[in-house]
């Protein structure tokens, strides 16, 4: 029971960090149609600026300014960069996102360096807030689990009872009738873009401390996050709420089983040949493949939904 | 307007021609190129590797090649830890007339470049390259699958977990092991050699747990915490190195872990700042740890500490450079198999005592340590006021182990 409760725990704050970063890209993706490679590098730069705001200020200051300070960044990028190489069609979006993600990546050594900073969780935060079955639990975990479900409140209400919102949907969808009827959907661009990009930064501000902030976080976490958003479906934001849990809990759960894909098929009335040909796979344990899992769910989805979870669209 | 661009031209060929021509040296350059992880998630390690070669370099060439005529400069390449791309940069060096490599995080890699070494040596011999291999330790590379052209200069994963299961077994406080691994070949090979040693050893000592991660690709690691405090662990046996180790030992401290931890590779800089106080009596299994008692080591990792602002890990790569110079240096020639002749069997008068490099299979014998973390150390971490603190010196003698090899290539 205590074992079970620690697993839901575990995979909801790794959920709802996954979450935290995906949310800001399906609404880039879903809108623009652009797959945006740099989005993680938007997350390891707002887990770098927090680092050095901690360093001068404190954490509670860069939990609020380093988000701000990437957001800006990212309407930077989109207003100048993207949006100059948006007439040359898709593909040239796509490579520049590709080459952005370079950039931020050396950027980021020639400032911070190649090896990982101390970047710790604030002191206030460092404590067991509870134990479950000998198991201390860290109040940061609880922390972020509060900071990615206020998050995700606040966005599901501005865009669902907000006049912004409203626009945001609209050209989400519609982006022509929306510009007919007066709106200016490139600063609606701009403003999801860099909105989506501060998401990112502070995804980055509270896993950078509890993970580790270095030069290849980015590169750890870039695919996970394009097989939330595509599993999620584009552009819908319950959506990646729903994959990035089911990511969450399914890689978790996947850790503690300890039975092999034989007995586990077995159980389920499903009995294969121990002996055959794939006799190598089914004698893996469910635990070692528990990272690979997201990728299999992803393919399994888009076998069966291609939409994705809760997308209206295939494209 | 064509005479402008001809006189251009002729301006340009005769630029490149001075570039390229080779600088006029009395000295002769012998490059040692490390193949180590440069970019991705275990980028950490290998720019560890490349500053200790930097500085083990400088070490040899004042020490043993001074006064030859001869110089080790160092080419760093990048590999990424897969083998693939291994075997490209491998390609790449030899076309460039390196003839000396050396490689060490990812035992995974270092089958696919000594294989590849292999190959060429034996199909353009007039290009052979030696192969060092400062920190995989897959025992099967002096074993089964050894090859004349691989010297290893790191102990072999038994041979550390030989020394490790002693003292775990020694340590009465133990009852439950959980034995926690990459997987991989050597993390494969670590988690044999300790279910294999741990056996019967004492009544009350079980294993209770054997795992296996994929290499780089776990950032969590409190849900195997809670599976190790479930299973009622009160010990970690791991080989973990890199990332792996870090973020480990961070969800034990983060978690408060009660366990202990016996491991290979804590003695990076930023893996004991993660685990923090909690790591107290961490042991590692090492042929260096950070407060080995004798000066001239002492000075050495003060010097390296300040230049480098890390602290000195990898006192292997000073030990390959070391004896490579003094191979090169008896064999009066910088040509490899010269050199590896010379080299297998060699014995060198290093600060630790006599250390040898076994000529039946490429093994390097030499002391090994078992320590662990302690405050009041006369060394301690930049970060933690911790250092390592020995408990055990095995002396190289018995450390050695019976080996299988039969070097179907020797020259």
């Amino acid at each position: 029971m205590d074992q079970l409760l620690l697993i839901l725990l575990n995979g909801l704050v790794y959920g709802l960090l996954l979450f935290m970063l995906s949310s800001g890209l399906t609404l880039i993706v879903g809108m623009m149609g652009v797959l945006n490679f740099a989005h993680a590098s938007f997350y390891m730069l707002g887990a770098y600026v927090a680092f050095t705001i901690t360093a001068v200020l404190n954490f509670w200051v860069a939990l609020i300014v380093a988000p701000i300070v990437i957001g800006l960044l990212g309407a930077v990028v989109e207003q100048y960069g993207l949006r100059t190489v948006h007439r040359h069609g898709h593909l040239a979006e796509l490579l520049f996102t590709f080459g952005l993600a370079m950039i931020i990546g050396e950027v980021v050594q020639l400032i911070w360096g190649r090896w990982p900073v101390a970047y710790h969780v604030p002191p206030e935060l460092d404590f067991p807030l509870f134990s479950i079955g000998g198991t201390a639990y860290p109040a940061y975990r609880i922390f972020m689990m509060g900071v990615s479900l206020f998050m995700f409140i606040a966005l599901y209400a501005a865009l669902a009872r907000t006049r912004l919102g409203l626009v945001v949907r609209a050209a989400l969808t519609h982006p022509d009738m929306t510009a007919m009827l007066g709106h200016n959907v490139p600063r609606v661009f701009t403003t999801v873009f860099g909105g989506g990009c501060a998401l990112a930064g502070l995804a980055g501000v509270i896993a950078g401390n509890a993970y580790q902030t270095d030069p290849g976080m980015a590169l750890a976490l870039g695919a996970i996050v394009f097989a939330v958003v595509v599993m999620g479906g584009l552009g819908s934001i319950s959506g990646a709420l729903l994959a990035s849990l089911i990511i969450g809990m399914v890689q978790t759960i996947s850790i503690a089983l300890d039975m092999t894909f034989y007995t586990a098929l077995a159980r389920l009335g499903i009995h294969v040949d121990p002996t055959g040909w794939l006799s190598d796979v089914w004698a893996i344990s469910i635990s070692r493949a528990a990272p690979v899992v997201p990728f299999l769910l992803l393919v399994l989805i888009l076998a069966i939904h291609p939409q994705g979870l809760a997308g209206s669209r295939s494209t | 307007m064509t005479s402008t661009i001809r006189r251009g031209l002729a301006a340009l060929a005769f630029a490149v021609a001075v570039a390229s021509a080779p600088p006029l040296r009395a000295e002769e350059v012998v490059r040692v190129a490390l193949i180590d992880p440069m970019s991705g998630a275990f980028a950490v390690a290998g720019r560890l590797g490349e500053q200790h070669f930097r500085f083990a370099i400088e070490q040899a060439n004042a020490g043993p090649l001074a006064g030859t005529g001869k110089r080790l400069e160092l080419v760093v390449l990048d590999n990424e830890v897969s083998p693939e791309k291994s075997l490209t940069v491998l390609r790449k060096a030899i076309d460039e007339g390196v003839r000396y490599i050396t490689q060490g995080n990812g035992s995974s890699v270092a089958f696919a470049l000594s294989d590849a070494v292999a190959k060429n040596n034996k199909r353009e011999p007039d290009r052979s390259v030696l192969y060092m291999n400062y920190a995989a330790v897959d025992p099967s590379l002096t074993n089964d699958k050894c090859n004349w052209w691989h010297f290893r200069f790191d102990a072999d994963s038994d041979m550390k977990m030989h020394a490790l299961t002693d003292y775990l077994v020694s340590q009465k406080d133990v009852h439950k092991v959980y034995v926690f691994n990459m997987d991989y070949s050597f993390g494969v090979a670590v988690e044999r050699g300790a279910l294999a040693m741990l056996k019967d050893r004492r009544p009350d000592l079980e294993v209770v747990g054997a795992e296996r991660i994929p290499m780089g690709k776990v950032k969590d690691f409190t849900p195997y915490l809670a599976k190790m405090q479930e299973a009622g662990a009160d010990a970690v046996v791991t080989g973990n190195w890199g990332p792996d180790l870090t973020l480990l030992v961070k969800a034990a401290a983060d978690t408060k872990f009660k366990g202990r931890f016996f491991t290979y590779y804590l003695g990076a800089r930023d893996t004991v700042a993660e685990i923090g106080m909690s790591g107290k009596g961490a042991a590692i299994v090492a042929v260096f740890y950070d407060n080995i008692p004798v000066p001239e080591i002492r000075a050495m990792t003060q010097d390296f500490e300040k230049r480098y602002d890390n602290v000195f890990s990898a006192w292997t790569a000073v030990t390959e450079m070391m004896v490579l110079g003094e191979s090169i240096k008896r064999a009066g020639t910088a040509d490899p198999l010269a050199v590896g002749k010379v080299m297998a069997g060699l014995t060198w008068n290093s600060p630790l005592g006599d250390i040898t490099m076994r000529a039946d299979n490429h093994q390097m014998l030499q002391p090994l340590f078992i320590a662990a973390l302690d405050t009041g150390t006369p060394h301690v971490f930049p970060d933690v006021p911790m250092g390592f603190r020995e408990i055990a010196r095995i002396e190289p003698k018995d450390t050695a182990m019976p080996t299988t090899c039969k070097f179907p290539n020797a020259p």
